[in-house]
């Protein structure tokens, strides 16, 4: 089965979802597609739609089987693509505190170490740059921020730290991540946060929306430790 | 009306409370979780006359063992075969029956199935994560884990004398160890030979078998150089294949995208019975259109409604149950 290299390609996903692809490779431009028929797609939601995941490439349209197929999906999503022409007026901008302390960014110095530049230049090249969240994925809440700035791209490690704790703010080629969980991770840590990106706001219970704008501000020790509740996690009774 | 509390002497790893799950949210990074066989899962509450959404305790093979501390309230276990042993008295699962204070209740995997269900006539206590008990495994959000010493609170709970006794097995589930898959959506980055052998080729489980998905073993498949895909979406019966060529089949506490290529896609239909096989059973893929994937999934809701509206009828006094199994029994054949 050879697949068709004309773009928007579709492309049938078991008895309950259809792929929508706009390229086979990463681009503002295509990041820009996928968020404009995602917004059209939120804006008149065809029968039968359960759920819409937008990442770098493509979208993932998942729908009811009992109410529609592959095919009207497919001429549904076709008839909205021309209308999806621009993204919403309400992309938002976040801003994130972040602490760069050297017992918060274990890895602040090899970042430096290889970038062939100081630790304060490291963090004046990350603060600089402004942050698109392109998609999440990988455990809650954990979105892929684009923007690191070429100076300071570095390969994944070739082995895994473990528990690093939630709120980290780690970085591995051109995208930047802070983290919900403790889990390991083969990124470089290069400060951590108290912003609570998992919220415990019913009606807002992510910080991000897919295509938001993300900057870093930095903040000294006093101000993280007063901020950091230590718990990232949004656990309520119910 | 009362409560009913339990205390956890003994949990395996990956017991945990399970509702229908938190479904929407995978553009967060949230898979839905929820029960790994949601049928068996909806048919212990619908047996047990709960709605069928209704919070239960999914086990895994490392069992459970609750000594009931007070009150009384009746349980359905559902699932594989699983054995339930209540004050030294053992039987087989599928079965609904009455657990007082003082009683000890064992839940033990039987010959086969990898997860049971327990479900309680009340309403069990548990935290919940954006509107549900459903547990992420990963994260622990939601009703979480259960761990020795921890107490099990049912509030409201009853006992539904008239619901005990065997729960009716579905008769309409597919010929196990034949998973139907469709194509796609990147199996364009396999050579054709690896195509023909995912889809000739006799797998099986492995040990890496947990709530987010089971590895696979058999023939390697050959990517042809396409581990640089960008990451994208991916679903629960997506089968991944990593860049040693092993394909794992993404469960219920997936990873909402990933960057492997996904060579087919294991059909909603086929998820229940293939979660409960175990590690070394195995399993040869059965190939089917995305349109025989929509018929298949009709098809089942309907038996799947038919089936849950008929064991949520109470099965009433000896004389009225087989009154009404003969009348069933008549309409069937």
């Amino acid at each position: 089965m050879k697949a068709s290299h004309i773009f928007p390609r579709f492309v049938p996903v078991a008895d309950h979802a259809l792929l929508v692809e706009f390229a086979d490779s990463i681009s503002d431009d295509i990041a820009n597609r996928v968020l404009a028929l995602d917004h059209a797609i939120s804006a008149s939601p065809p029968d039968g739609l359960c759920e819409v995941v937008p990442a770098l490439v493509n979208l993932l349209i998942d729908f009811d089987p009992l109410v529609t197929d592959h095919s009207i999906m497919q001429s549904e999503i076709e008839a909205l693509i021309p209308r999806a022409s621009a993204i919403d007026s309400n992309i938002q901008t976040h801003e994130v505190e972040l602490c760069y302390d050297a017992d918060l960014a274990p890895d602040l110095g090899a970042v430096a170490h290889a970038a062939g530049m100081s630790e304060e230049a490291v963090i004046a090249c990350h603060l600089s740059a402004s942050y698109r969240v392109g998609m999440y994925g990988f455990a809650p809440g954990y979105a892929y921020l684009t923007g690191v700035s070429e100076q300071i791209q570095l390969p994944r490690k070739q082995v895994a730290v473990r528990d690093v704790p939630a709120g980290s703010v780690i970085i591995a080629g051109p995208q930047c991540l802070v983290t919900t969980l403790t889990m390991p991770t083969g990124w470089s840590i290069i400060g951590r946060s108290p912003t609570e990106i998992l919220r415990n706001d019913p009606d807002r219970p992510f910080l991000f929306d897919v295509g938001d704008t993300v900057r870093f501000k930095r903040i000294d020790r006093n101000r993280f430790d007063a901020l950091n509740t230590g718990n990232q996690g949004a656990i309520s009774h119910g | 009306m009362a409560d009913a509390r339990f205390r956890v002497q003994f949990a395996g790893p990956l017991v945990t409370y399970q509702d229908a799950g938190r479904r929407g949210l995978m553009r967060f990074g949230v898979p839905a979780s929820g029960p790994m066989d949601r049928l068996s899962y909806a048919a212990a509450n619908a047996a047990l006359g709960q709605p069928t959404d209704a919070t239960t305790i999914e086990i895994s093979m490392g069992g459970l063992l609750l000594e009931c501390l007070e009150g009384e309230v009746s349980i359905a276990l559902t699932g594989g075969e699983f054995n339930l042993t209540l004050d030294g008295t053992t039987q087989p699962g599928w079965t609904i029956c009455t657990v007082s204070a003082g009683q000890k209740l064992s839940i033990r995997p039987g010959p086969s199935g990898s997860w049971a269900y327990l479900a309680f006539a009340g309403n069990l206590v548990t935290d919940q994560w954006l509107g549900h008990s459903a547990t992420h495994s990963t994260s622990g959000f939601g009703g979480g884990a259960l761990a020795s010493g921890q107490d099990i609170v049912v509030r409201e709970s009853k006992v539904r004398e008239e619901r005990e006794g065997p729960i009716q097995r579905p008769d309409f589930l597919p010929a196990p160890g034949a998973p139907r898959v469709v194509m796609g959506p990147q199996n364009h980055h396999f050579s054709s030979a690896s195509q023909e052998l995912f889809q000739m080729s006799t797998y099986a489980l492995s040990d890496a078998f947990d709530r987010m998905g089971v590895r696979l073993e058999g023939p390697k498949l050959d990517l042809e150089g396409a581990l640089s895909i960008p990451s994208e979406p991916v679903c629960k019966g997506s089968i991944q294949v990593a860049g040693d060529g092993v394909p794992t089949v993404l469960l219920a506490d997936h990873q909402t995208t990933g960057g492997y290529p996904k060579i087919a896609t294991v059909i909603s239909a086929d998820l229940d019975q293939f979660a409960q096989m175990r590690a070394r059973d195995s399993l040869a893929f059965t190939l089917i259109s995305p349109d025989e994937a929509v018929s298949i999934a009709r098809n089942r809701a309907a038996a799947v409604e038919r089936y849950l509206e008929a064991i949520s009828q109470a099965r009433g006094t000896l004389p009225q149950r087989l009154m009404r199994e003969n009348l069933i029994s008549g309409v069937v054949s």
